[in-house]
């Protein structure tokens, strides 16, 4: 196996190490977990079931032969159209083969992803801030507080249904001495445009285009 | 006492005895002190929770996201190119290294190919940051420990990097130059010329630097087995860049995995077996004078050519070309309203930023704007090893071993 892939050079973006037969290896590895494995740009990805999510990083751990050593990251997204509307994506790197993978699973925000604090001490935060950000919980992280966000803190922010602007704004109190919480105020309502399509119109009607629209 | 009235609003004698040694002399209780977050030693807003005992640190429990500023929020509401400048914004010491992990991902998902120049000018800069970034870290650390004369000496040097930052971008922090295809604009007469220059005098002030610091007894006292992690223990923690590197792993993205124009040059990684405090300072040191060999070969090689892609889906048409066509009018229009479509699918790309590995998750939908862009912060994973790294030590050691960490909390935080 070459550390470094043949097109060295060809692109800008980093070049890693090439496995032979990766998805061969990964389904025979992860057996009945496995759910999907795809590649997009040079990069492989798999699905597994949210049940053996702990067994199955613990096989790729293992493994010999790929021994992804260390978790670089785990985080959340949100696809507010599927079943199960949160994904928990994990990604692996292999110092010895130089390879990278991305183990994803999925959840509907009720059910909790079992952790991998128990193979990974860096998984600790990771998942405490996917659970700040998505309101993904983790069974079997012993220290589930939030992370990102303030003390006190309501909501999971990074769901795609929270608006940007938030629920409350904070300032000064003068009259309190100290920092008070407020419903957002906006000066100007949040815009957002639609650059999708300048040339088709809009599908909403600006203020004094009214007459226009009929 | 009962003249206070109120028993519960005073000190009585009770308290104090929760708080004082006991008569006996057997009983101590640990206690608890916050560490920041307006602490001068922390780096920015870092809330550390100590427990103590004595002196001794018992238990470390860090609070971040006093910073946060919800970037990868924000980021899904901005098409591409707009979501660039909030990566300068993240790890404010390195602001080039951060635009390069993204737009290498928008790169790699939208297939676009960048001209040689390009890529030896950021490599270029990436390793000028890298030197920007170190100046800051190792001359801090050496003030958490009571060296201040490196700060004032160094920042100087800092300055003149920063000023070749203002004549290619025309700001002096948050560059917002690389760009998806290139960089934005190139290089002004007379640049390579005054870098070269710039490489000639440096190391020398490096070496009186390290000459001041390195040998000092009262550095060495403050540094040597201090936040000592061992080699399995900093793969397993999630450790990165120089860190890790101090704990003998010979772990680099520019060798592992090359990006931009790695491949062309040539440079040795530092690495350290002691994995202490003194370790990760002295391959910052070390990993300096790597960025100036690099610097030196980028100079030397650097090609002629475009700057930027002339795929006009990806890259503006110059000012001059606007004035003349109709379609490159059209072109820059639809760039900066519409942007660029970036296919759906996803990509996750790192680089080797001054901190560590840096990267950038990005999701794709098709649109115009990226449907998530999770950031990998470098500095998550060595701030989270803190509890591991100060347990047993004395008070006095944390700012050593935050600084030893290189932490910068527009990064951690997002």
């Amino acid at each position: 196996m070459s550390i470094i892939a043949p097109e060295l050079g060809r692109h800008s973006w980093p070049v890693m190490g090439r496995h032979p037969d990766l998805h061969g290896r990964l389904a025979a590895l992860l057996g009945d977990a496995l759910i999907t494995i795809d590649d997009h740009v040079g990069e492989t990805s798999v699905t597994v079931a949210r049940a053996a999510l702990v067994e199955s990083v613990a096989a790729l751990r293992d493994a010999p032969d790929l021994r992804f050593n260390q978790l670089i990251d785990i985080c959340g997204a949100d696809f507010p159209d599927r079943a199960e509307r949160f994904e928990v994506v994990v990604h692996l790197l292999s110092m010895a083969q130089n390879l990278r993978l991305r183990v994803k699973t999925s959840t509907d925000g009720a059910a909790p992803v079992p952790s991998l604090t128990g193979l990974f001490p860096n998984a600790g935060w990771y998942e405490r801030e996917t659970w700040d950000c998505y309101g993904v919980m983790f069974a079997g992280n012993p220290d589930m507080r939030r992370i990102l966000t303030d003390y006190g803190f309501e909501g999971h922010p990074f769901r795609k249904d929270f608006p940007l602007t938030g629920h409350v704004e904070l300032r000064w109190s003068e009259e309190h001495k100290r920092v008070v919480y407020e419903p957002v105020r906006l000066a100007q309502d949040f815009r957002s445009f639609d650059f999708l399509s300048p040339w088709e119109g809009t599908d909403y009607v600006l203020p004094g285009d009214e007459k226009a629209a009929k | 006492m009962s003249s206070l009235g109120n028993a519960g609003a005073a000190w009585t004698a009770d308290d104090t005895v929760d708080v004082l040694p006991a008569k006996d002399g057997n009983e101590i209780q640990n206690y608890m002190i916050n560490f920041g977050p307006q602490h001068p030693a922390a780096h920015g807003v870092l809330r550390l929770v100590m427990e103590l005992d004595g002196e001794i640190i018992e238990r470390c429990d860090p609070h971040i996201g006093l910073l946060h500023r919800g970037t990868e929020k924000l980021i899904e509401y901005k098409t591409y190119l707009q979501a660039l400048p909030y990566m300068d914004r993240l790890d404010y010491v390195s602001p080039m290294c951060m635009e390069h992990s993204y737009v290498l991902a928008v790169e790699k998902l939208a297939g676009i190919e960048v001209p040689l120049r390009a890529k030896y000018i950021r490599t270029m800069f990436a390793e000028i940051t890298r030197i920007l970034n170190h100046i800051l870290n190792t001359t801090a650390h050496a003030m958490d420990v009571g060296a201040m004369t490196p700060m004032l000496w160094l920042f100087e040097e800092r300055e003149k990097l920063m000023e070749f930052y203002e004549r290619v971008s025309g700001a002096r922090f948050h560059a917002a130059w690389f760009r998806p295809g290139g960089v934005h604009q190139d290089l002004p007469a007379g640049m390579l010329e005054d870098i070269a220059a710039w490489c000639d005098g440096f190391p020398r002030l490096l070496d009186e630097f390290q000459g001041l610091v390195a040998d000092n007894r009262i550095f060495k006292q403050r540094n040597v087995d201090i936040g000592v992690i061992s080699k399995e223990d900093a793969i397993a923690m999630g450790f990165t860049g120089p860190c890790i590197r101090a704990s003998g792993v010979a772990w680099d993205l520019r060798k592992a995995q090359p990006y931009d124009a790695y491949h062309l040059v040539d440079f040795d990684v530092p690495v350290s077996n002691d994995g202490d405090c003194y370790a990760r300072f002295m391959v910052r040191m070390a990993e300096m004078r790597e960025s100036v060999k690099i610097i030196r070969q980028c100079v030397a090689a650097m090609p002629p050519g475009p700057h930027i892609t002339d795929n006009r889906k990806v890259a503006p048409p110059s000012r001059r070309e606007m004035k003349r066509s109709m379609e490159a009018l059209i072109h820059h229009f639809k760039l900066y309203t519409e942007g660029l479509h970036v296919p759906a699918g996803e990509a996750y790309v790192a680089t080797e930023s001054p901190k560590g590995e840096f990267g950038i998750y990005l999701v794709a939908d098709g649109t115009n704007r990226p449907w998530r862009c999770h950031i990998r912060a470098t500095g998550m994973a060595h701030l989270q090893a803190m509890d591991f790294l100060c347990k047993g030590h004395l008070l006095a050691d944390a700012p050593a071993v935050l600084g030893s960490l290189d932490i910068v909390f527009g990064e951690v935080d997002r």
